[in-house]
């Protein structure tokens, strides 16, 4: 069988991105891990986005909304919690600040590296040496820690914008490190030579050539820094770091564990929120699993 | 191994500390919270006193944490303090030091965590090599889903769910703690299985999450292995399949696994912080829990920095001790 990055390498131009697309397409089909990654995110995303056309999510959400501590009935499909929060409410805004807090602190990071692996690739020399050395130190910190430190000076001041920069400072390193070796790879590759001696300059070969070719990493790595900052927000607001009003999936896991949700049996309350971090971790589990052998075909003989 | 090479990973090790202690130094001087003041009105607002000596009193404890000196000289006595391991005092427990308090978490989280990730790393890896053996038996196969699941569900979610089972449910377990409060600590049969009963849950929780990745990074090695020529070789030989799967294929796949450990020790600590605090276990992760309630920022800042050493000297002691286990890795041409 022809993999996909043999194919595309003849192709010039817009007809990578093309190809591309096509070769991801017949991935998707032949792997049904992806498939069911990708079910499950969507369906989350629907019921974050469309949910919240059902309910009000100006004042449902938060405290003394509804009566406390009941059941899931009729009215309170998901119960409503000991402060009297409505849990559906409380889902469907959390499971979207949670996401946005993910999408923002990846998408940060995955830029940054870009950016830097780029540099540091194309440059080399001294700024190289000085990137990886800096991305080395970055490796080394146990940066949960240090954000930890960060967000419990700044406590009352967190926001869902400020828990995603906090992230995002920390978001980077993976990404760049994995770009760089991937550009210095391609770099040696005969199509670029060709674009380059045909007469492309440096930014024409970046967008034109390598991008396209750069996709399949690109996209495992946007998810692989969304599954850390989604995981490193969960844990933060776990120790109860995360913005006291908004009803993150963790503030949600961290009011019922103060609140002793377990103890006073009410399942309901504790039970949901764990279905919907289980089902949205796994989801990007699958998908990064999926896309890594994508983007790796030698691990590929594993599948 | 070239001195070269010795002498970069130890800049490196240094570089490291240093960034850690620098970020930790400036970060609370950005911060618009001033937890010797915060701690000292929360005293005044409960013990009714009025205030008037306040501001004298805030003063006064800034002068003794050298909060009144210039930045660049509390900077520079910051390193120092780090150099010479001294945290100084903790700000919610005063009278004792960072290291005093830390000294007496490290034990809990030093066996909690160093067992489960003994026990994860050993467990895992024998599966991870069966799983990727083409003649281990097919049911094993079904092993793979399972590890998926068990690595990718976080351990302070897993750990949850085993508190509501085993010690909400079926009261096989305590629900949290390290060791009963009716307990007598000390060096006693009777005491240790307390203790062990206590560890068993949170331990399990953290095995489960670990051992699950070990597998399948185990795995991929396995089958990169097996596709090599000399294990085709080998087979051709007429060798036992027992020795071509321990000397041939387990031998070469375990190097990379060892480096992978090493890797995850970040995420560990996150875990095992996580897990304590679902536990209310009385190791690092109650402790930096209770420093954020009471924003603790020494006790905060001396936790971290031990961590970042103890992930440094991991990583060093692994980068060297790799060239000995594996002659095909030379660090001279670099």
């Amino acid at each position: 069988m022809v993999t996909p990055a043999t194919t595309s390498m003849t192709m010039p131009g817009r007809q990578a991105w093309t190809g591309r697309a096509g070769s991801f397409l017949r991935y998707v089909r032949r792997n049904p891990l992806l498939a069911v990654g990708g079910i499950i995110f969507l369906a989350l995303v629907l019921f974050s986005t469309a949910g919240s056309l059902f309910v009000d999510t100006v004042k449902a959400p938060y405290p003394l909304a509804a009566p406390a501590s009941l059941a899931p009935s009729w009215d309170y499909p998901f119960g409503t919690d000991a402060q009297g929060r409505d849990m559906l409410a409380v889902m469907i805004v959390g499971t979207r600040l949670s996401l946005k807090i993910g999408l923002l602190a990846g998408s940060i990071g995955l830029a940054v590296g870009i950016v830097l692996g780029l540099i540091s690739a194309f440059y080399g020399g001294w700024i190289d040496s000085a990137i990886r050395w800096i991305v080395d130190v970055m490796f080394t910190i146990p940066s949960f820690l240090v954000m930890v430190v960060i967000a419990s000076l700044l406590q009352q001041y967190i926001s869902i914008e400020n828990m995603a920069f906090i992230l995002a400072a920390f978001a980077w390193p993976g990404p760049t490190r994995g770009i760089r070796a991937q550009v210095l790879s391609l770099r040696e590759r005969q199509f670029i030579q060709m674009a380059r001696l045909s007469g492309m300059r440096g930014p024409e070969i970046i967008i034109r050539e390598l991008l396209p070719n750069l996709a399949p990493f690109l996209l495992a790595g946007f998810v692989g820094a969304l599954i850390g900052a989604v995981y490193g927000a969960l844990g933060l607001e776990l120790l109860g770091l995360g913005s006291q009003r908004e009803p993150t999936l963790g503030m949600t896991f961290f009011w019922m564990q103060k609140y002793s949700a377990l103890l006073r049996n009410l399942w309901w309350w504790w039970g949901i929120p764990i279905a919907i971090i289980i089902l949205l971790i796994l989801s990007l589990y699958f998908i990064s699993f999926a896309l890594d052998e994508w983007a790796n075909p030698r691990s590929r003989r594993s599948a | 191994m070239s001195w070269r090479y010795l002498v970069r990973r130890i800049l490196l090790l240094l570089l490291v500390m240093w960034t850690a202690a620098t970020i930790n130094f400036f970060i609370p001087k950005l911060s618009p919270r001033d937890p010797i003041k915060e701690r000292l009105q929360l005293a005044a607002t409960q013990g009714g006193r009025n205030q008037t000596g306040l501001q004298a009193m805030a003063d006064a404890y800034a002068h003794q944490y050298g909060l009144d000196q210039p930045l660049w000289k509390q900077y520079l006595h910051a390193l120092l303090k780090v150099v010479q391991f001294d945290y100084g005092y903790s700000i919610s427990q005063y009278p004792r030091t960072v290291n005093s308090v830390i000294g007496d978490a490290l034990p809990w989280t030093i066996c909690l965590g160093l067992v489960s990730i003994l026990i994860a790393f050993v467990v895992g890896t024998v599966l991870g090599a069966l799983l990727g053996w083409p003649r281990s038996p097919g049911w094993l196969r079904a092993l793979v889903p399972v590890s998926m699941l068990t690595s990718a569900v976080p351990a302070f979610v897993l750990g949850f769910l085993l508190i509501y089972l085993f010690a909400f449910r079926l009261k096989a377990f305590p629900l949290a703690g390290a060791y009963s409060q009716t307990a007598n600590p000390g060096w006693s049969l009777s005491f240790a299985g307390d203790v062990l009963d206590h560890a068993f849950l949170p331990a399990m929780a953290l095995v489960l999450f670990q051992m699950g990745g070990q597998a399948l990074q185990m795995r991929g090695l396995m089958v990169m292995t097996v596709g090599e020529d000399y294990i085709t070789f080998a087979d051709a030989k007429g060798l036992r399949p027992r020795r071509v799967f321990l000397r041939y294929a387990v031998r070469n796949a375990l190097l990379p696994q060892v480096t992978g450990l090493v890797m995850s020790l970040g995420t560990f600590i996150f875990s095992t912080v996580l897990v304590e605090t679902l536990f209310a276990y009385p190791g690092l992760g109650g402790l930096i829990n209770s420093a954020i309630q009471v924003l603790d920022f020494n006790l905060l800042y001396g936790i971290t920095m031990i961590l970042v050493f103890a992930v440094c000297i991991a990583t060093l002691a692994v980068d060297l001790i790799y060239p000995l286990l594996d002659p095909r890795i030379r660090y001279d041409r670099r």
